[in-house]
C-alpha cells in the first residue's frame, strides 16, 4: 500500500493532520509518521506540518532528516504553516534563520508591517484568493475562507510560484505551488470542508505527477 | 482587513454528554458531542468550544475521549476547558486533538501556569476563561464554575492574563448567563478596548441581535453561545447571514 508520510520532528500536534489525510484518502493510502530519514524513503508523498519557531524547526529537520531537501524536490510534497515557511530562502524570526531556499522570497514579521490595531498572531478565518487555475483548487470557490495561526508572513518573489494570496492589512503569499510542491500558510486540517477538499485535490494531483 | 468575527457554539459537557447550565445550576441534556459538533461544522461554526462543567469536582477522563472522537471527525478549531489544573492537563488535551485549552480556576490559583504554557507551546493555544459578576464597585472574578468569589477585579485580571501570555480571553458574565437578555456589552467593551488579544463574549445570548450587539457595542472578536443554537431556535448559518447583512465580516 502507498504511504502518505507525515514528518514528526516533535514540534507540532499531528493529530488533526493525520486524521484529515486519513479521512480524505479513504483507506487508499496508509498515513504514516516519519521520525527518521529512513522513514521518508518509503513515502509516496510527504507532508510537513509545523508550529513553533523557524530556527528550532530548521535545526531539528537538519539533524533528523538530512536528506529532506532532496525528497522535497523528488516526491509530491505538502507543507503546512511552518512547513510552508521553511521552503523560502530566509525567515526573519529569531534574528534570522537560513531556510531551504526552494522558493525565492523571505518570511517577515507581521508586527513590523501592519497597523497596530491588528492583532498578532494573525489567528482566525481569512480569505484566500487563488492566483492560479490548478487541480489543487478544484471545487473550491476562487475566494474562500481558511484558518490561519501565524506571526510571520511569507513573500514569494516570483509570481510563478504564488498559488494564492491573503490580506491582513498587507497582501502576503498564503500558498505556493512549484513542480511537485504545494505548501500553504493556513491550516487545511482546520479549515472545514474546503480544507478537506484541498487535501483531496493534493492527493489527486500527486497521483497525476507519477 | 482583519480576520472574520467568529461564531462559536459552546458545548457544556458532563460525563461525555452535552448539557447546558442555566446560571450554572439547572442542567438539561442536549445530546451527543460528536453529532452536535458535526452539525455545527456543516452549518458554518468557526470553532467549537467544549467546557467540562463538572470537572473541577469530579473525574475528567471522559473529556479526553470526547475531544479525540470529535477531532477525528470534525476539522475546525476545537477549544476545550474545564478542570484544567496543570501543564500536563493542557498537553493531554492538545494531544487528544484540541487546538486551544481554556483555563479558569487554575489560572487564578497559579497564574504562572499561563506563562508556562505560553513559553512551552505558544501563545495561540491558551485561552483564559474569566467568569465575572457585577458588584457595587467592580466586576469580581469567580472560580470553580462560578461557586467561589474572588476579590480580583475583572479588568485588572484580564490585563494580567494578557501580560502573562494568554492568547485569548473568554469572558462570561454570570449575571447574564442563561438569561437570554443579551451579553453584558458594557464590561465587554471596556475589556476589549483595553486588551490587544481577542476577547470572546459569553453569557446571555438570546437573539441574533444580541450576537450583533456583542460585536458592535461590546467590540468582541468572537461570540460564544449555546442554548440559542442547541435547541434549534437559530442555526449558525442564520446567525452568519444576519451579521453579514449588517456589515460584519464573517466567514
Amino acid at each position: 500500500m502507498k504511504n502518505i508520510t507525515v514528518i514528526d520532528y516533535g514540534m507540532s500536534n499531528l493529530h488533526s493532520v493525520i486524521k484529515s489525510f486519513q479521512k480524505v484518502s479513504n483507506k487508499k493510502y496508509k498515513v504514516c509518521v516519519a521520525t527518521t530519514n529512513e522513514d521518508l524513503e518509503k513515502a509516496s508523498m510527504i507532508v510537513l506540518p509545523g508550529q513553533g519557531a523557524a530556527k528550532s524547526c530548521m535545526q531539528k529537520i537538519t539533524n533528523n532528516f538530512p536528506r529532506l531537501h532532496e525528497h522535497i524536490l523528488n516526491k509530491p510534497f505538502f507543507g503546512i504553516c511552518l512547513g510552508f515557511q521553511i521552503l523560502f530562502e530566509k525567515s526573519y524570526e529569531d534574528n534570522g534563520v537560513d531556510c531551504l531556499s526552494i522558493i525565492k522570497g523571505s518570511v517577515n514579521d507581521f508586527s513590523k508591517k501592519i497597523s497596530q490595531d491588528l492583532k498578532v498572531p494573525h489567528m482566525g478565518w481569512n480569505k484566500v484568493e487563488q492566483k492560479k487555475d490548478h487541480t489543487i483548487w478544484s471545487n473550491i470557490p476562487r475566494t474562500s475562507f481558511f484558518y490561519f495561526v501565524h506571526s510571520y508572513y511569507a513573500s514569494a518573489e516570483s509570481k510563478e510560484d504564488i498559488s494564492s494570496t491573503t490580506t491582513y492589512d498587507i497582501d502576503f503569499t498564503s500558498s505556493v505551488i512549484k513542480d511537485n510542491i504545494f505548501a500553504c500558510q493556513f491550516h487545511p486540517e482546520k479549515s472545514s470542508k474546503y480544507g478537506l477538499q484541498l487535501i483531496s485535490n493534493f492527493i489527486t494531483w500527486s497521483e497525476s505527477l507519477k | 482587513m482583519s480576520v472574520a468575527k467568529r461564531i462559536i457554539p459552546c458545548l457544556d459537557v458532563d460525563k461525555g454528554r452535552v448539557v447546558k447550565g442555566i446560571n450554572f445550576v439547572d442542567i438539561v441534556d442536549a445530546g451527543d458531542p460528536v453529532e452536535i459538533a458535526k452539525k455545527y461544522d456543516k452549518e458554518g461554526a468557526d470553532e467549537i468550544t467544549f467546557l467540562d462543567i463538572t470537572a473541577s469536582y469530579e473525574g475528567r477522563d471522559n473529556i479526553l475521549g470526547v475531544v479525540e472522537q470529535v477531532a477525528n471527525e470534525v476539522f475546525i478549531p476545537l477549544t476545550v476547558g474545564g478542570g484544567v489544573k496543570s501543564f500536563s492537563d493542557v498537553r493531554d488535551l492538545l494531544s487528544a486533538g484540541a487546538d486551544k485549552v481554556t483555563i479558569n480556576t487554575a489560572a487564578v490559583a497559579n497564574p504562572d501556569l499561563i506563562n508556562e504554557v505560553t513559553d512551552k507551546i505558544g501563545r495561540q493555544c491558551i485561552v483564559v476563561a474569566v467568569d465575572i459578576k457585577k458588584s457595587i464597585e467592580q466586576y469580581n472574578v469567580f472560580t470553580h464554575g462560578g461557586r467561589h468569589k474572588t476579590q480580583l477585579d475583572a479588568v485588572n485580571w484580564c490585563l494580567e492574563c494578557q501580560a502573562r501570555g494568554a492568547g485569548e480571553i473568554l469572558l462570561t458574565s454570570m449575571d447574564k448567563d442563561g438569561t437570554k437578555e443579551g451579553f453584558d456589552n458594557e464590561i465587554l467593551c471596556e475589556i476589549s478596548n483595553k486588551l490587544s488579544i481577542p476577547v470572546i463574549a459569553s453569557g446571555g445570548a438570546g437573539s441574533l441581535q444580541d450576537l450583533y450587539d456583542a460585536i458592535s457595542l461590546g467590540k468582541a472578536d468572537a461570540v460564544l453561545a449555546a442554548s440559542i443554537f442547541h435547541f434549534g431556535e437559530y442555526s449558525i448559518s442564520q446567525a452568519k447571514d444576519f451579521l453579514r447583512d449588517k456589515g460584519v465580516f464573517v466567514r
